[in-house]
């Protein structure tokens, strides 16, 4: 997938959501918070669209779950953990969470409880631009750019520069079929 | 593992790079104490054993409070008032909590050398919370954090540790610390509280205080334990006050506007400092009570099990 | 003793007689019968081969603790002297040092009956200076020298009343009894555990500045220039303790001095390097590179007349402790001689010295008989081999205890017989534990 397809997708996710929104009556009450660290380059290209369709861009907070992942006893090597900054109440928004790839789920469940420790959000959203399938739970996109049909150990990698550039690019990598 | 270690014992044993680790984490810990729900899932299931042999109220509680704000387990074990009465030693107590299986082990001994002697004997992970003259790591990690939220960073600045070095843990933290991190250090103090050879620590001496604290980028000032009295180290309070202790009007005169005071609490007000320069614009002692937490938590994170972010979603 | 052993093939060093070469020993009735180049060998002699070996007198211990009365869970006459003679020594000093303290005959004639049904080493007992060696009133010196006492000690304490140490020095000369003090200043020590400098501060130990042992010399050097006497200054450690001895002994007071294998091989960085481990907590503590330099030039000079262990055991219970709760002291009777041959093959010590250190000097200090292979003297001697390499496993020792900072170490040097009064008493690898 080239620049120019991600471009035309994260527009489409911007429309989609701009328009849930303002069905919803939300439009005023949308908050976007972007899951680090794939999630937040994408997370500021959304907040831009929605501004323009909007009329305002909306907030935009980053989340670190490496303090809520469920895994912790399986990792050996030492924990990167970045800074997690919701600069807004969370009680009673709409929040849209963003991620590059959505997979098994874990990710979205642990930003989930992240969230809700800051406050009681009035719902969530869920945007990614790839859907991958191989879900351990059920967790599902609102919006999804795109869904692909990967095997387990594919490697899907998005990468998304400050500002959209010609770099930007998906990559499906095929991983090792056993 | 902090690095290459298992345990948090001695700052003597850290690299600049392992002492790093545990500032950076601790500032993304930081941020966790200032959300309104202040709990993290991170180390549930994980177990933490508090074991001071020594009373120590604010250090227990500040690993108590980075414990639970972990979502780990924590037992505290007062050691006074159990085992040690019934002349069960050191490795037995220690061997017989193990079999508690906790993942860390805090340990708080007056005797030099205790935690290390615990490692030796225990699988899971220990971290000293003060191992008599000998260090307080977490104490002096805490203050090269306050200092760097502070000062920018500890890159040639210079630090003047005053008051009783010979009995400080918390001043040999901070010489095996700081200095890793570009400060130059300044220990002053009356002579008989100056122990013999420090100077190899890599610090110079002083027994003048205006000469130690004129130009320093920020102060440690340590507790005079009253039993230190008639030890016979100093004569009196008094007269350690008047040489040795600083009031309003030496800050104001000898003091850059810059400069900030640390003071690892107890403060013994009227004796190391002055009510109005502990309460003062130079002092963050109670910055360093926050970020005591925050340090604690990044080292029980990262010794009762590492995670990293960068895995697949 | 009828039994004969003849002992060839191996270089006899003996610098009480001016012997260093290959001879033949012949040992008879007890007594050194013959030490020469060819010898018959008589038809009823049990023959030795000692190719390759060195062939000493016994060694003389000065300072041993054999915890017998009282504490016989660390180590009893019994198997303090099968430790003995396991590390070539042949006459041991046991300091008085037990519960009770041997301040009267009857400790005394307890020590002594104990060595005889042990039949190993020679036990020498020490008395106390003063009653239960608290330092306020003298014990009885004639009726301990009747019983067998070769000098008087309060050791594990310093005598701190000069008052009643310059009694003790003038009462001693009575009997002709050394006084072996153990020389610290217990206001200067406070609660240290380690010699103070730079590594007890990075430990944050508690230090003991190397003058708590000088001033106490000092005093007691004054004070035999008043009194006369015989003085002999216990495990020196410092180099200020070194030049008070050298010049005293230039002045012609009649002072000898003893040191520890361990104070001429390690160092307080050992402390930090074992990781407060207490297998190097010791009273003196282990002080300076220049401290110990000047320890072995003293001994290589003979300002230091005599290597003595303080043989000190202690159990598991009291050394797996924290380094401040652990009590002070090591074994030493089985890894002195390969601890010092190690200073020899470093260029520290000549070898004839190190063997007069062991031997000579040690007896002439006390007047103890043994410590040369002239003809007619005690038949004890000591084959050792000074190239066999050994790991020291502390659980293959003869001592009941097993704190030595040598454990698990490779070291150069082993006794291979030891002969007490013309009897093997230890032979390698047959002696039974």
């Amino acid at each position: 997938m080239n620049a120019a397809e991600i471009e035309r997708l994260v527009r489409r996710i911007g429309k989609d959501v701009a328009e849930r929104a303002q069905g919803a009556g939300a439009g005023h009450d949308l908050a976007i918070v972007g899951i680090r660290r794939g999630g937040v380059h994408l997370a500021q290209r959304l907040r831009r669209e929605l501004g323009r369709t909007l009329g305002a861009e909306p907030p935009l907070g980053t989340l670190d779950i490496a303090l809520y992942r469920d895994d912790l006893a399986n990792q050996g090597a030492a924990p990167v953990i970045g800074p997690t900054d919701i600069p807004f109440p969370i009680q009673g928004k709409t929040i849209l969470l963003v991620d590059d790839v959505l997979y098994t789920g874990r990710t979205v469940r642990a930003a989930l409880d992240e969230i809700v420790d800051f406050g009681r959000p009035r719902r969530v959203w869920l945007a990614v631009l790839v859907d991958r399938g191989g879900r351990e739970l059920p967790i599902a996109a609102d919006f999804a750019g795109a869904r692909l049909e990967c095997a387990d150990g594919d490697d899907v990698q998005v990468q998304l520069v400050e500002g959209g550039a010609a770099e930007d690019a998906v990559i499906v990598k095929p991983g090792r079929r056993s | 593992m902090i690095g290459r270690h298992k345990h948090c014992i001695a700052l003597a044993d850290y690299s600049r790079e392992e002492i790093l680790e545990v500032l950076d984490l601790a500032v993304s810990m930081k941020e966790v104490l200032r959300r309104p729900i202040k709990k993290v899932p991170s180390l549930r299931g994980r177990s933490i054993v508090n074991l001071f042999f020594e009373a120590s109220t604010r250090t227990r509680s500040s690993f108590e409070i980075a414990a639970k704000t972990l979502s780990a387990d924590l037992l505290n074990w007062t050691a006074s008032a159990s085992s040690v009465t019934k002349g069960e030693t050191l490795i037995d107590t220690a061997r017989n909590l193990e079999a508690m299986r906790p993942d860390v082990l805090v340990i708080r001994h007056a005797a030099g050398g205790a935690p290390r002697l615990v490692a030796e004997h225990v699988g899971c992970a220990v971290v000293s919370a003060g191992d008599g003259a000998h260090e307080h790591p977490s104490q002096g990690l805490l203050d090269c954090f306050t200092l760097r939220e502070k000062l920018g960073t500890l890159e040639g600045k210079t630090v003047a540790i005053v008051g009783d070095i010979s009995h400080s843990r918390v001043a040999r933290s901070d010489l095996h610390s700081m200095p890793k991190l570009g400060a130059k250090m300044r220990l002053c103090g009356p002579p008989t509280m100056i122990p013999a050879g420090v100077e190899a620590l890599g610090a110079t001496v002083h027994y003048d205080l205006r000469e130690a604290v004129e130009g320093a980028d920020a102060i440690v000032m340590l507790r005079i334990q009253h039993e230190r009295i008639g030890d016979p180290l100093i004569p009196g309070t008094r007269e350690y006050s008047k040489f040795w202790g600083l009031n309003a009007k030496k800050a104001a005169e000898w003091l850059k506007p810059s400069c900030v005071i640390l003071h690892p609490g107890p403060v013994n007000r009227g004796v190391e400092l002055s009510p109005e320069v502990a309460d003062g614009p130079h002092s963050v002692i109670l910055d360093q009570v926050q970020n005591g937490v925050a340090v604690r938590m990044a080292i029980l994170y990262l010794l009762a099990g590492g995670t990293e972010s960068e895995a697949k979603a | 003793m009828s039994d004969v052993i003849f002992i060839e093939g191996g270089r006899v060093i003996d610098p009480a007689s001016g012997v260093d070469g290959v001879r033949t020993v012949v040992l008879r009735d007890g007594r050194v019968a013959e030490v020469a180049e060819r010898v018959e060998r008589p038809r009823d002699a049990r023959a030795v081969d000692a190719r390759g070996r060195w062939v000493t007198p016994g060694f003389i211990d000065l300072h041993v603790h054999l915890r017998e009365p009282g504490q016989e869970y660390k180590e009893t006459v019994a198997t303090g002297a099968a430790a003995a003679g396991a590390g070539g020594f042949t006459s041991v000093c046991a300091m008085p040092n037990t519960r009770p303290v041997n301040d009267n005959a009857s400790g005394t004639a307890l020590g002594l009956a104990r060595a005889a049904q042990a039949g190993l080493a020679r036990v020498y007992p020490v008395g106390a200076i003063s009653k239960g060696s608290a330092g306020e009133e003298l014990a009885e010196y004639g009726e301990l020298q009747a019983a067998g006492c070769v000098a008087l000690s309060d050791d594990g304490r310093p005598v701190m009343n000069a008052g009643l140490m310059r009694r003790a020095l003038e009462y001693a000369k009575a009997f002709g009894l050394p006084l072996t003090v153990h020389e610290e200043d217990l206001h200067l020590v406070g609660k240290g555990v380690m010699h103070e400098g730079p590594v007890a501060t990075r430990l944050g130990l508690k230090g003991i500045p190397a003058q708590a042992e000088e001033v106490m010399i000092l005093r007691d050097l004054a004070l035999l220039e008043l009194t006369g006497g015989r003085l002999h200054v216990a495990h020196v450690s410092t180099r200020g303790s070194v030049r008070a001895i050298r010049d005293a002994k230039r002045r012609g007071l009649p002072v000898t001095a003893e040191v520890t294998p361990h104070h001429l091989a390690l160092t307080d960085e050992d402390v930090a390097a074992s990781g407060y481990g207490t297998d190097y907590k010791m009273n003196p503590p282990l002080r300076s590179a220049d401290d110990v330099q000047a320890c072995r030039e003293a001994l290589a000079d003979g300002t230091i007349d005599a290597i003595a262990t303080d043989h000190a055991p202690h159990s598991a219970v009291e050394k797996d402790l924290e380094f401040d709760a652990a009590l002070n002291g090591i074994v030493g009777l089985e890894t002195a001689f390969p601890v010092c041959l190690a200073l020899v093959k470093q260029g520290h010590l000549g070898e004839r010295r190190l063997v007069e250190a062991l031997t000579r000097s040690p007896a002439s200090a006390f007047g103890l008989p043994g410590g040369t292979l002239a003809r007619g003297a005690p038949a004890d001697v000591a084959i050792l081999d000074p190239a066999a390499e050994w790991v020291v496993d502390p659980g293959r020792l003869r001592s009941k205890s097993r704190n030595t900072p040598w454990k698990g170490k490779r070291l150069a040097g082993r006794c291979t017989h030891t002969i007490v009064n013309g009897r093997i008493v230890y032979e390698e690898g047959r002696s039974e534990r």
